[in-house]
């Protein structure tokens, strides 16, 4: 086994210290090591963006980073994004507009949806379409998700 | 009495007839009657008294669980069909 | 067009009881498994498409440290020729294990020869790398037609075809023929005044779900089995297993996880007998899980296939017969959807003369498995575009010609049976009604298609069990993995019948050893069967609930009705007490309440749908753009909106995909060379529009509310739709399948 490294990184606002193999990746870290399992692998390749993050500001496939480039950085998971009490109007969005059905590409396109509000707060449908453009879903023809990214636009 | 409806297949033992009406209240009893009358029908639908795989029975329009011992109304449409093979049906088994 | 006049819940679109799960990360998907000691399994692929296995020598990568198990086709139990019988049809044993680890021979690239459990996943996938395995490569067969000569290499030496029970004398890729005739096509094709006979062929594509496959298995030191895994079926898998380990099925618990996406692809078992196998040998629990390109080359697509349709109608519009030739390639093991297909082919219309002739064929492609309508969608891009062709000459409109023809209750289906209640005429006065078929459509390389298709639908086994709980709500435990929203559009049928809101039921997902029996999520049927199971535990709460009031008030059970969740004391006595209340009081009138309600329906209902299309084509690069999209569909009754609509818009943007972009691109070697998601293209969002989805509701009368399964029918016609829309742009008609630019360049004759 390769010689594992000490890695310290900010994940969801906490302070993180972890251990990994310099091949692994930062959604092998996020899922096998650290346990934080909302991130999904679809492709390992950076194709789908069931994996996505937001890595110091910047959306990421988490399949193409490797865990030990997150040395004192910060990263925001799916598992972050709630109020102990309260759902991220993207959240709540995607739930009023039926806008998943299997559920494995929602925290992927929750995630770009959010680095997307956050540097463009009133997108057009087109823009929102671009931007996730980058996250496959199979199930819902994305109609009911771009809805949601919309709405949750306008309810912030 | 029931009406088994023979498919293409099977009418080369029936002299092309396409429907036939024979008495029966369960399949069995219809298959047994059939196979009376056109000597050779019960090789092609059964094995080891039970209906072959990959063949599928219908009853009045509804697929049925392809058991021997199915009721059958006197008034009874029966189909024999190919089972729905690598759809829903065989795969799930 | 949906009506809601007499129910409260059916009709509403609560938030789906798994939602907050789903959209905070925190649902557990069969790759989120976690156990002490957990070992990561990897299968060894063959690279060859056909070959034979001449040896493998695992002791290299048993050395690798790190490394706690391998095992081969070995390790299987000695299947023989068996026929397996798993409950729905048979398939023969040894097929079903070589496709697990092949044993003699490889018949696709991707067909998985062994696997390795090692304490972490990459040092499991350095040691397949270290498993030599000495090949006799062999000619590959790789379509359909090529595999039906008579001197094509054979992928199955004892394989014969059979026909209705007759088996051939001669071994064959065929390894089955169907026909359905129904009156005198010669005749019929006689009286016609038009007739047009048309060739089509489609590519394989693959369900596309994002999840790949997984499974964890554990034995236990008492000989227990355990698999956590994403599925379709926990109890199908349970029973492939079980007959692939030859295990009895008591031994076997398997617990669905939650599941990312299947549409029939995940009803097949590839890597979970693997994991069971790998859990024995090393008695630590196993977690194997598939890549993308495993999934693309291991598991099931759904086949491409050779059509050949020939239909006449007179003058006036009326089809007179109809011909279909289907032969679909099956993959390495018989099995492909041509039967489904040749029943659906010509099932929207009502046609007095028609033959139908379809076969299964072998090719050195992956086992197919179960797509989403399986054969119809392949069927219709053949039927529905020789219809377009035939209106077009006759000068007919389109939708015009479906109402002329279509079919309706007591008209007789080309393979038999009569047709219940359907709804297929109301979804062509819905399209012809909607505003995009009469909206403008002139410009340039613009045009608008219709098609419609049909998928039949079925039952078969769901369970339910309802425990009532002292506050007024109800825990639901049920057996259908919950793949688009249905642990929602199960409670509200129960919500329904107690008459208390969808938020008072809690719905679980169980294993194979706490729910009675369930069949697959799959089929159209979920909503549908284990609804109506639902349904029935509800009613059986219900009744026991009576007895409760009737013992509380003393008086005589038919003195006690139940409305609007409300228990009342009729003919004499005035006594109310809602439903809540009187959960409220089970200790006292008897103890806990539990209603069970087991079914097997047969009267599934068939579903129907008509979609529009405006595509503009791109002449100089070939690309078409959808730019308009209407999917109508009959739905029976939808339960919970929203859903229905998704899965008509997601079925419509599957057909949309597999119309235009998807294919597998296999080399002569029979290496398929797009095994990713960046060359496998699928939709993306910037490729569609908003997917109009209008639902018809015309009442399945096999279900207590109407409901008609939703999932599979949206995915028939686009294909054919968009076919006809580019040929109403620029005038060509296309045949193949994609129609992705390359072929329209050809088509155009640009290149």
């Amino acid at each position: 086994m390769a010689r594992r490294s000490h890695v310290q990184t900010t994940i969801n606002g906490e302070t993180v210290e972890f251990l990994c193999e310099p091949r692994q990746s930062l959604l092998e870290v996020l899922r096998d090591e650290l346990h934080l399992t909302g991130a999904k692998e679809g492709c390992n390749n950076g194709n789908c963006g069931a994996c996505s993050v937001i890595l110091d500001g910047r959306l990421v496939n988490s399949c193409l980073v490797l865990g030990v480039e997150t040395e004192g950085k910060s990263v925001e998971t799916i598992e972050g994004l709630a109020a102990p009490d309260k759902l991220h109007p993207i959240q709540d969005a995607f739930l009023e507009n039926a806008a998943l059905q299997c559920g494995i590409c929602t925290p992927g396109f929750i995630m770009s949806a959010k680095a997307l509000l956050d540097q463009n707060p009133n997108p057009t449908e087109h823009e929102v379409r671009y931007w996730l453009a980058g996250n496959l879903c199979r199930c819902t023809g994305y109609d009911k998700i771009v809805r949601a990214v919309l709405d949750a636009a306008a309810a912030e | 009495m029931p009406i088994v409806a023979i498919p293409s297949l099977l009418r080369n033992l029936t002299d092309g007839e396409e429907s036939i009406t024979v008495p029966g209240a369960t399949i069995r009893e219809v298959i047994d009657n059939l196979e009376n009358r056109y000597p050779g029908m019960k090789a092609r639908l059964c094995e080891e008294d039970r209906i072959k795989p990959g063949i599928a029975i219908y009853v009045n329009g509804l697929l049925t669980r392809g058991s021997l011992i199915e009721h059958v109304d006197a008034d009874a449409e029966i189909h024999f069909l190919p089972a729905i093979g690598g759809g829903v049906a065989d795969t799930l088994h | 067009m949906l009506e809601n006049k007499d129910y409260k819940v059916i009709g509403t679109r609560p938030i789906r009881h798994d939602g907050v799960d789903k959209v905070t990360g925190r649902a557990l998907y069969g790759a989120d498994f976690q156990a002490a000691g957990l070992l990561h399994g990897r299968v060894l692929r063959s690279p060859h498409a056909h070959a034979k296995i001449i040896s493998i020598d695992t002791s290299r990568a048993e050395a690798l440290p790190g490394v706690k198990g391998v095992v081969t086709a070995k390790d299987l139990p000695d299947a023989g020729d068996k026929v397996a019988d798993l409950g729905e049809g048979a398939v023969n044993l040894k097929h079903l294990c070589d496709n697990i680890l092949a044993s003699d021979k490889v018949l696709y690239k991707g067909h998985a020869v062994a696997a390795v459990a090692a304490t972490n996943p990459h040092i499991a996938e350095e040691a397949c790398t270290l498993i030599d395995v000495e090949y006799e490569v062999l000619s590959p067969v790789l379509e359909v037609r090529q595999a039906m000569e008579p001197d094509a290499p054979l992928l199955h030496e004892h394989l014969k075809t059979t026909s209705l029970g007759e088996t051939a004398d001669e071994p064959s890729n065929v390894a089955s023929h169907i026909q359905h005739k129904l009156g005198d096509p010669e005749k019929g094709f006689a009286e016609a005044d038009v007739i047009i006979e048309r060739e089509f062929v489609t590519g394989t594509v693959h369900q596309g779900y994002i999840e790949p496959h997984n499974a964890t298995a554990h034995y236990n030191a008492d000989g227990q089995l355990t698999i956590w895994c994403s599925t379709q079926g926990a109890f199908t898998v349970r029973e492939q297993v079980a007959e692939i380990l030859q295990y009895p099925i008591s031994k076997i618990k398997v617990v669905p996880m939650e599941i990312g996406g299947g549409f029939g692809g995940k009803i097949s078992v590839y890597i979970k007998p693997v994991a069971a196998m790998l859990a024995k040998k090393t008695g630590k629990p196993v977690k194997v899980l598939m890549n993308r390109a495993d999934v693309f080359e291991g598991t099931g697509p759904t086949p491409a296939s050779f059509i050949r349709v020939k239909m006449g109608a007179t003058k006036e519009g009326k089809l007179t017969a109809a011909q279909g030739y289907l032969a679909f390639e099956a993959g390495a093991y018989p099995g492909s959807p041509v039967g489904p297909g040749a029943m659906c082919i010509f099932a929207p219309y009502s046609i007095e003369n028609v033959i139908i002739d379809g076969y299964d064929v072998v090719v050195n492609k992956p086992k197919t498995a179960p797509y989403r309508a399986p054969g119809a969608p392949n069927a219709a891009f053949g039927s529905e575009t020789v219809l377009d062709e035939i209106a077009e000459h006759l000068g007919i409109d389109p939708l015009e010609i479906r109402l002329m023809n279509g079919a309706k209750e007591g008209d007789r289906r080309a393979d038999g049976p009569v047709h219940p209640r359907i709804g297929f005429i109301e979804t062509v006065e819905a399209a012809k009604a909607h505003p995009h078929y009469s909206a403008p459509n002139g410009k340039k390389h613009h045009g608008r298609g219709v098609a419609s298709g049909y998928w039949f639908n079925i039952g078969l086994e769901s369970s339910v069990t309802i425990n009532v709980n002292a506050d007024g709500t109800i825990n639901l435990v049920e057996g259908s993995t919950d793949i688009g929203g249905t642990r929602a559009s199960i409670a509200m049928q129960a919500a329904e019948v107690l008459g208390i809101p969808a938020e008072s039921v809690n719905p679980s997902v169980v294993d194979t050893n706490s729910v009675g029996y369930t069949a697959v999520t799959g089929g159209s049927r979920t909503t549908y069967a284990t609804g109506y199971a639902a349904y029935e535990a509800a009613q059986e709460v219900k009744r026991q609930m009576i007895t409760r009031a009737a013992k509380l008030w003393e008086v005589d059970e038919a003195n006690v009705q139940f409305a609007d969740g409300e228990f009342s004391s009729i003919n004499g006595k005035e006594e109310q007490i809602s439903f809540r209340d009187l959960c409220a009081r089970l200790g006292e009138t008897g103890g806990p309440i539990v209603g069970s309600g087991t079914v097997n329906p047969g009267g599934a209902g068939g579903a129907y749908a008509t979609h529009v299309v405006d595509v503009e084509v791109d002449e100089e690069t070939g690309k078409v753009e959808i730019l308009r999209y209407t999917a109508v569909q009959d739905a029976g009754k939808a339960i919970h909106p929203s859903y229905v609509e998704g899965q008509i818009q997601g079925g419509a943007v599957q057909g949309i995909g597999w119309a235009l972009n998807e294919e597998y691109i296999y080399n002569a070697e029979g290496e398929m060379t797009n095994a990713s998601f960046l060359d496998y293209r699928m939709p993306t969002c910037l490729d569609l529009p908003m997917i109009d989805a209008v639902i018809v509701e015309v009442p399945n009368p096999g279900h207590p509310y109407g409901v008609r399964g939703v999932g599979e029918v949206p995915i028939v016609p686009p294909m054919a739709a968009i076919a006809n829309a580019i040929y109403d742009a620029i005038g060509v008609r296309m045949t193949e399948l994609p129609m992705s630019p390359d072929r329209l360049l050809k088509a155009l004759g640009k290149i």
